[in-house]
């Protein structure tokens, strides 16, 4: 695993407790603890790729980490286009691929 | 809330905007402080969630005693209003008047809260983000801006790999480094493209005005002292010049730079790495600087006189979209502006005038020792992606420029689709210009018929639906 979440009980900044969550990703469950975003659910999960570019079929992930970039974008129930870095997970939420970015300023159809 | 009092309204809560807020409502104003983020202290201060309280929050930073000062101040204050989650997406300027239009709720939902706001002062604590030049391979998943790191690090306590490499120019890069440490990741080194020539320029000349920012050079020297424990190596004169792998960062090049920051032939060496973390420098977001209409300098940093107030009335500006100089810096100009925005006398904040002064001697060395050289364009390739949201080539920017004949960035921008992404050229803009040599202008862009790529009438994308939910009349909503 190449990106992980620091474990509570060996981590020297001694985070609270952790308080699991599950968000299901293309279908899959990933635990994270309460507080993190989504994408720091993901990238402590060791996934640091959830979406694919629209021209090169490139796999993207986080890039700023801090909203500026929207390479992290992903569907979140249902919602496309949510940035994974600053949406705060909650338990049970489910996450897809979006695909590719909105382009002309036309958001893409919401799908059920 | 008494309807007598000055109403200023300050926008971002890092460390010049928590300055500004308590020194305007200290000086008797009416406060309402926002910031797009669901927690306060900006990027510098960046931290655990309520959700994850941390007992040892404080060895990630430096001053979180401040933190905890002015954000206890501030929520204590009946004059002071905190609204977080509050995303600023339109600035108009009714009657020459003010008016925010804001968002407020979680990031990028349907059916935020409308708030909008028509302050007597307004005072622009916005910040900044990393800027990264492009390399080739830079789009594959394990590369980081180095900002991504150090808040994934200190907000998610997330590692980003396991052998990790950074890169770049400037003092950022050690505290970056710092945290990566933090984490428990192997940092297997840190490339500076400035070379010891610059560096000697930039940091030995006129020592006797260093020992004036002492509170600044001790950090960085925490730093430093940090990675020489760590056996970190700190390389100057060198750069990420190609990060390599199948899907994903597994390995980079590293080449010696000259002093234009252009590789030298011959010096090449791949490092293994699963992540990369990579800032040259930081852009200041200046959307509703821009959209208020304040002059900005030929450099694209917001113009400010003695009091921190920009070319417009009623809006005064602070921290790094005032040029780049550091938590310091940052303190003292929001104290000045908070207390100028508010009507209040300046001689009470005598010392932060003073601080002001010797911490902006620190920025102009960032920009002698770390400013971007143009010679690192010859580590592009023609298949290198300059705009991560079109994918738009080196190449293709290139064939575009010659096809048409324009060094125009915005004509070049329509043509190879180059910056009309989703992040609104905020990762590209100065890259294109660079390369196209179309040299920002400095007042006239900020409403004349050249607008740089900092404009954005929209400062963030908004979902339609929202738009529609618009009260069409301007009904001023006081929090």
């Amino acid at each position: 695993m190449t990106s992980q979440r620091i474990a509570v009980e060996r981590d020297p900044v001694e985070p609270g407790p952790d308080r699991p969550l599950t968000i299901w990703v293309d279908g899959e469950p990933v635990t994270g603890t309460a507080g993190q975003t989504i994408a720091g659910v993901l990238l402590g999960a060791g996934r640091r790729q959830w979406r694919t570019t629209r021209e090169g079929g490139a796999p993207r992930g986080v890039f700023c980490g801090i909203g500026v970039c929207f390479d992290c974008l992903v569907e979140v129930n249902g919602l496309p286009d949510v940035r994974a870095c600053l949406r705060r997970a909650q338990d049970g939420d489910v996450v897809a691929d979006q695909g590719a970015p909105p382009s002309g300023g036309s958001l893409p159809e919401v799908t059920s | 809330m008494s309807k007598g009092l000055r109403h200023v309204v300050v926008v971002g809560a890092g460390p010049a905007g928590l300055a500004a807020a308590r020194a305007a409502a200290e000086a008797g104003a009416r406060v309402t402080l926002l910031d797009a983020a669901d927690g306060l202290g900006g990027q510098y201060w960046r931290h655990l969630p309520a959700a994850r309280p941390a007992g040892r929050e404080h060895v990630l930073h430096h001053r979180w005693s401040t933190f905890g000062e002015l954000s206890g101040a501030l929520r204590a204050n009946p004059a002071v209003t905190v609204v977080e989650s509050a995303q600023v997406w339109s600035l108009e300027r009714p009657d020459g008047g003010i008016r925010l239009n804001v968002l407020v709720g979680e990031p990028d939902a349907v059916g935020r809260a409308v708030l909008v706001l028509e302050p007597d002062a307004l005072v622009l604590a916005t910040g900044a983000h990393d800027r990264t030049l492009p390399f080739p391979g830079w789009q594959l998943p394990g590369v980081y801006s180095a900002g991504a790191a150090q808040a994934l690090a200190k907000g998610e306590r997330v590692a980003v790999g396991r052998r990790v490499v950074v890169a770049g120019a400037g003092p950022f890069l050690l505290p970056v480094a710092s945290a990566l440490l933090w984490t428990g990741a192997t940092v297997v080194g840190v490339h500076e493209a400035a070379g010891p020539g610059a560096l000697a320029r930039g940091w030995l000349s006129r020592p006797w005005e260093l020992a004036g920012a002492a509170g600044k050079a001790g950090e960085l020297a925490g730093y430093v002292g940090e990675l020489a424990r760590h056996r970190v190596p700190w390389r100057p004169g060198e750069a990420v010049v190609a990060a390599h792998g199948d899907g994903q960062v597994e390995a980079v090049t590293i080449a010696r730079l000259d002093e234009r920051w252009a590789p030298v032939a011959g010096t090449e060496r791949q490092v293994e790495a699963d992540a990369v973390c990579v800032s040259h420098g930081f852009t200041p977001r200046l959307e509703l600087a821009v959209a208020a209409g304040c002059a900005l300098s030929p450099s694209r940093f917001v113009v400010v006189d003695d009091a921190q107030a920009t070319s417009v009335p009623g809006v005064w500006a602070a921290g790094e979209i005032t040029g780049i100089g550091g938590a310091d810096a940052a303190l003292a100009e929001g104290a000045v502006a908070g207390t100028a925005a508010a009507g209040g006398d300046l001689g009470v904040v005598r010392v932060a005038v003073r601080a002001r002064a010797r911490a902006r001697g620190f920025a102009a060395r960032i920009e002698a020792a770390h400013g971007v050289r143009g010679g690192w364009v010859r580590w592009l390739r023609d298949d290198t992606v300059v705009c991560r949201c079109e994918e738009t080539t080196y190449g293709r920017v290139r064939e575009v420029v010659e096809l048409t004949g324009s060094h125009e960035t915005r004509s070049v921008k329509l043509t190879s689709r180059a910056g009309l992404g989703p992040c609104q050229a905020r990762m590209c803009g100065r890259t294109l210009q660079e390369l196209l040599g179309d040299a920002p202008g400095g007042d006239s862009d900020a409403g004349g018929t050249a607008p740089g790529v900092d404009r954005r009438p929209l400062v963030v994308p908004v979902r339609l639906g929202d738009l529609a939910s618009l009260p069409s009349t301007s009904a001023s909503t006081s929090p």
